[in-house]
């Protein structure tokens, strides 16, 4: 084990941990804007500088590649500290088109968060080129705003290094560098299977979700923890509650998922709850007027149970069978199932997740 | 041929030696850069059909070989008269032969070994006849560059002659991996792409490492603007830099090597797959080396055009397939370098010094150069300069020798107004660092680095807020944009230096720079961006005044930058012919037939084309 | 649709360089070669072929300075603006270049697709400043005056390609 202080704190970890990860440990919070977790750091953002005091020399550097040695004194937030973090934040600042009021990401920005932490309220630099390029907006769940990226490569490195799928990739060099797909291609023409990860993991707007244009952070009254409902995977998620409606999804940190959501987790698992079309009671066919009539439990259930009783005495249980949909929990499933045994006297059931 | 032991090689080496000696006159055409753009392979063509029928005696070894051999060799360091031509056994030093001249060579010097005095090198009242008369060839330490220009660069033959591979027979015969490290870290060799790390603590640490595979990777991507020593070597040894890297592979139980070369340099992959054949066919690469069971395999990856690979992790990213971006550290080359593995990475230089370190000894070595810098290093010197060239001197030479000495001066004997060295990663050193000893430590003293060898003398015709701008320019558009500081920061410092050369600068400008520049220094991801900003650093401490002059006065003192020129008619000199008025694309000049004319200068777009078209030498640029 | 003859030229360059990733800078240079210019759908079949996706090949190609997905020119240029060069003012020269071809900063390439015309960083051949390439052969000590003849002459087809 290695002990060091961290702004004071006696602070122990194993060797080859990192200050950052030192850090958090001990609950203290170093700016990161670049860093992701299980990769190798990418080491751009530049803004987790510390000042470290390793053997009597002090010296600054990121604290996402350092790593703690004996006795080091390291300090998160000394006066040259910020000034560098100042200076890293007026320098992105600089290649970032400020509309933050009309920003999807407004008040849920990291780069935002920053600079009001930092005290940068706009760049120091003037005439300076910002790259402009055009919105790509061809995905039907997100868009990407190249004005507005600070190339942290959190994206891509998601798509590459997490989600394994690669579709998107750094392209050009330097100054004209750009996120996006192969070929000068669209996002809706690459490979991209809009898993949307890339966008939970941009720290600013530059790559949003549409649904964002509805609402602003800020304005959310509530998240809540629930487990996903498609598949047997069990990716939790946080639904966003707005007046009382869910408004977004996102993913969060389960066991089984990470904060990575598929497609149908992220953009296929809460619209329908408020969906117009969403049946909310039983439904009877009136057989003269053919149309569908509200019902009360008991009236449906009575009127299902004399009908299958019905088809079970004239054809046997071989005759019926029992289906459930993978949107359902496993208890519902098991449920399922076991009445089609018991109940049906039928080993026909199955359920469709087979994902 | 294949050589099954070191017998063998020496055998080879005899054999080699007397088929050399059989010549009775070789004719070395130089084949480098420089010469066969001035047209050296036509001299070559013509000197070969010349020769032709002289073709009497068949050598045993090379029976290709004619025996006049007319030779393709290295660069002989003497770009500025090429195409150059050398006859043995005369040592005859012939300077800008032209093809006209080769039937009157073959004639006097090749049949009757008779000068052709017109064709030697001459310097006011001296004319040189032997290359090593000449100051430029006489005033240096050749070791790296021993055999460019002496032996052809595509005879492995004339290699193992000139005793080549006798260094790694050694190594591999008396002495250990250990041993071999030993000697390296002993000699104090320091890595001669730039930063000067000592080469033995480098091997040292890749021997220790507990993986087994490991690999040995030579840094060919020499991108300074203004440097080409790597790429000499390259082409006019190539053996020298296998057998370095073979004693490397040896000494850290490596059994693969690779070289980048810059994509630049097609005749250095050229020269460098051929040897690397002809190094196979011999059975000195490959597997069970000379019989000793060693495997060392060797290849070219060629760059495709990105200077920061010359950057250690970008440049194996590069070999490895992926965008040239460095990664951050640790974990080091040495720990993890290409494929993850241990990585012996030097420069072309510093493995082409190793076969001689082996042989003569590191004690030998460190009786050159200084005590913390031992050996010589090779520069190209160019720009405002008399000789432009390849050298090779001690290290701790001073500029004085570099530049006079050797150099001759600046070209039509202007004022010598500073030298750019290390690159666009380097600084600018002036009239007072001509007498200071030049080595890895006391360069990064005067605020520059050593960097591979780029020597640009620049003299007052050179405007040094435009070659601070020049060299922003090269590396904002090379930052791979990893990196806010080096992507973002060159930007705005280019834009900057773009503003103040185009008149437009404001004193707070000044301040912007420096502390940008001070940032980008400090927090740049890697080296590359570290140094992006020295240039503006060092230009900004020595040359502020021209700094302000353009800011403030809006006055260019070199007349470089465009919009601070004023082209002016001087009226003692104009007779009125009217040309230039009829020229001008914007109608700016007006003025009475043989009266003095005048140009409007708010009309003016300063295109130059009344300058070139007065006959008088009437208009100049104020 | 490229015709069936870049995909055979491109079969047998893999070949040679074996289906691996650290294949792909290779492969894309030798392309570059034969055709000049590097076909994006011909890298799309290569980087399936060697087992990378098609994001990684564009990233790396549109890394590389040497690597375009434009056709070029016969006769490709490269006027060089190393250190050297500059100092020995290489910018008319290309300048001059560019007028006499009617190409701009931005146009490189003549409609003829006889002519590219590129800055390079430095060629290393730095003692023959201010130089040019004309397909790799250098061209030492231009001025603006050379640059117009030579173009004269390789339009005259007296220049081998």
């Amino acid at each position: 084990m290695i002990h060091l202080t961290i702004d004071g704190i006696a602070v122990e970890v194993e060797e080859g941990t990192t200050i950052l990860n030192a850090a958090r440990k001990y609950g203290i919070e170093i700016p990161t804007l670049c860093y992701l977790e299980g990769i190798l750091p990418d080491g751009s953002c530049r803004l987790c500088v510390v000042e470290v005091v390793s053997r009597g020399r002090a010296k600054i550097d990121t604290a996402c590649t350092l790593r703690c040695s004996e006795g080091d004194e390291v300090f998160t937030m000394s006066e040259k500290v910020v000034e560098s973090r100042r200076n890293s934040l007026d320098l992105l600042l600089s290649d970032h088109r400020l509309h933050c009021f009309s920003c999807e990401a407004n008040g849920d920005c990291k780069l935002q968060d920053y600079c009001v932490e930092y005290g940068v309220e706009k760049t120091s630099y003037k005439n300076m080129e910002v790259r402009e390029c055009e919105i790509d907006d061809t995905n039907k769940f997100f868009s990407y705003d190249p004005s507005i990226c600070i190339l942290c490569h959190r994206c891509v490195n998601t798509c590459n290094e997490i989600v394994g799928r690669g579709s998107i990739g750094t392209m050009n060099r330097g100054f004209q560098s750009i996120i996006g797909a192969p070929g000068g291609k669209k996002w809706i023409d690459s490979t991209c299977e809009s898993c949307g990860n890339c966008v939970q993991a941009c720290p600013t707007g530059a790559l949003s979700m549409k649904r964002r244009k509805k609402y602003r952070a800020f304005q959310a009254d509530k998240k809540v923890r629930t487990t996903c409902p498609h598949c047997a995977t069990g990716c939790q998620m946080d639904l966003i509650v707005k007046d009382n409606k869910i408004v977004d999804c996102v993913g969060a940190d389960g066991p089984s998922n990470h904060g990575l959501l598929c497609v149908k987790g992220r953009s296929g698992s809460f619209d329908f709850v408020d969906h117009k079309d969403r049946i909310r009671h039983p439904l009877i066919k009136n057989k003269e007027t053919g149309e569908f009539e509200q019902a009360t439990w008991d009236e449906a259930l009575d009127l299902v149970a004399s009908k299958f009783t019905e088809i079970k005495n004239n054809y046997g249980g071989e005759a019926l069978a029992g289906f459930a949909c993978s949107r359902s929990t496993n208890e519902d499933i098991y449920m399922l199932q076991k009445m089609v045994r018991t109940a049906f006297h039928s080993n026909n059931t199955d359920n469709c997740a087979r994902v | 041929m294949r050589l099954d032991n070191v017998e063998a090689l020496a055998k080879c080496r005899e054999q080699a030696r007397a088929s050399i000696d059989a010549y009775t006159c070789r004719i070395l055409v130089c084949s480098g850069n420089g010469c066969m753009a001035s047209g050296a392979q036509k001299i070559y063509d013509e000197l070969s059909r010349l020769t032709e029928g002289l073709n009497q005696v068949s050598v045993e070894m090379q029976k290709d070989v004619p025996h006049i051999g007319t030779l393709k060799t290295g660069c002989q360091g003497l770009c500025e008269y090429g195409p150059l031509v050398r006859v043995e056994p005369y040592d005859y030093q012939y300077v800008k032969v032209q093809v006209e001249d080769c039937a009157e060579l073959v004639e006097e010097t090749v049949k009757n070994g008779r000068p052709v005095e017109r064709l030697f090198h001459r310097d006011g009242d001296a004319v040189y006849e032997h290359p090593m008369d000449i100051p430029f060839l006489s005033k240096q330490t050749r070791i790296v560059l021993e055999n460019c220009g002496n032996i052809d660069a595509e005879s492995i033959d004339e290699y193992i002659a000139a005793g080549g591979f006798s260094a790694f027979a050694k190594a591999i015969t008396e002495m250990t991996c250990e041993e071999v490290v030993e000697e390296i870290d002993k000699s104090g060799l320091r890595g001669r792409g730039g930063g000067g790390f000592p080469a033995g603590t480098k091997w040292k640490q890749v021997l220790r490492q507990k993986e087994k595979e490991r690999y040995v990777v030579c840094n060919g991507d020499e991108g300074d603007p203004g440097a080409f020593m790597d790429g000499s070597v390259m082409e006019g040894d190539p053996y020298k830099l296998i057998e370095g890297m073979m004693i490397a592979g040896y000494a850290v139980a490596a059994e693969n090597g690779y070289i980048y070369v810059r994509a630049e340099y097609p005749l250095s992959v050229k020269r460098l797959k051929h040897a690397i054949a002809q190094c196979e066919e011999y059975g000195l690469l490959g597997d069970n080396i000379l019989g000793t069971g060693i495997n060392f395999h060797l290849h070219i990856n060629r760059g495709a055009g990105a200077f920061v690979c010359g950057e250690g992790s970008a440049l194996t990213a590069s070999i490895e397939g992926n965008r040239g971006m460095p990664r951050v550290k640790p974990p080091r080359t040495v720990e993890q370098g290409l494929w993850a593995k241990p990585t012996v990475l030097n420069n072309v230089e510093t493995y082409a010094n190793v076969p001689k370190i082996i042989l003569q000894g590191a004690d030998w070595f460190r009786t050159i150069g200084t005590e913390g810098s031992p050996g010589t290093k090779t520069f190209s010197i160019t720009g405002a300069i008399a000789n432009t060239g390849l050298i090779e001197v001690p290290m701790g030479s001073t500029l004085r020798e570099i530049i006079y000495d050797i150099g001759g001066g600046l070209k039509n004997g202007a004022t010598f107004k500073g030298v750019q060295i290390g690159g666009p990663s380097g600084g600018c050193l002036v009239e007072e660092h001509l007498d200071q000893p030049l080595d890895f430590d006391s360069v990064k003293k005067f605020n520059a680095i050593m960097g591979s060898g780029g020597l640009v003398v620049m003299d007052d015709n050179t405007c040094m807020v435009e070659v601070a701008r020049f060299f922003m320019g090269f590396t904002q558009r090379e930052s791979c944009g990893k990196c806010g500081p080096c992507r973002i920061g060159t930007k705005r410092m280019l834009e900057i230096l773009e503003k103040i050369v185009a008149g437009n600068g404001e004193m707070e400008d000044l301040d912007t720079l420096e502390e940008t520049a001070k940032f980008i220094r400090e927090r740049s991801l890697c080296g590359l961006g570290k140094s992006a900003p020295l240039p503006v650093i060092s230009t900004l401490k020595t040359f502020r005044d021209e700094y302000i002059e353009h800011i403030v006065d809006k006055k260019c003192r070199a007349h470089v930058c465009k919009a601070m020129q004023a082209y002016v008619i001087d009226p003692e000199k104009c007779k009125g012919c009217t040309k230039c008025a009829r020229n001008c694309p914007v109608s700016a000049i007006s003025g009475n037939k043989k009266e003095a004319h005048t140009i409007d200068t708010t009309k003016c777009i300063k295109c130059g084309t009344c300058l070139e078209n007065c006959s008088f030498g009437a208009i100049y640029v104020q | 649709m490229l015709d069936q003859s870049y995909y055979d030229t491109a079969d047998r360059i893999i070949e040679q360089y074996g289906k691996y990733p650290k294949s792909l800078i290779p492969i894309m240079q030798d392309i570059q070669e034969a055709y000049r210019y590097l076909p994006g759908e011909l890298l799309t079949y290569v980087a399936e072929k060697i087992g990378i996706t098609e994001a990684k090949a564009f990233s790396v190609a549109t890394f590389y300075e040497n690597f375009s997905f434009e056709p070029k020119g016969k006769y490709v240029i490269k006027v060089c603006d190393g250190t050297a060069c500059h100092v020995r003012r290489s910018m008319p020269v290309k300048e001059a270049f560019l007028k006499e071809l009617g190409l701009s900063g931005k146009k490189h390439t003549t409609d003829d697709m006889m002519f590219t015309v590129e800055t390079v960083s430095c060629l290393g051949a730095c003692g023959l400043a201010p130089a040019c390439t004309v397909n790799d052969e250098v061209h030492p000590k231009m001025s603006p005056e050379k640059a117009v003849e030579l173009i004269q002459e390789l339009r005259g087809g007296t220049h081998e390609a």
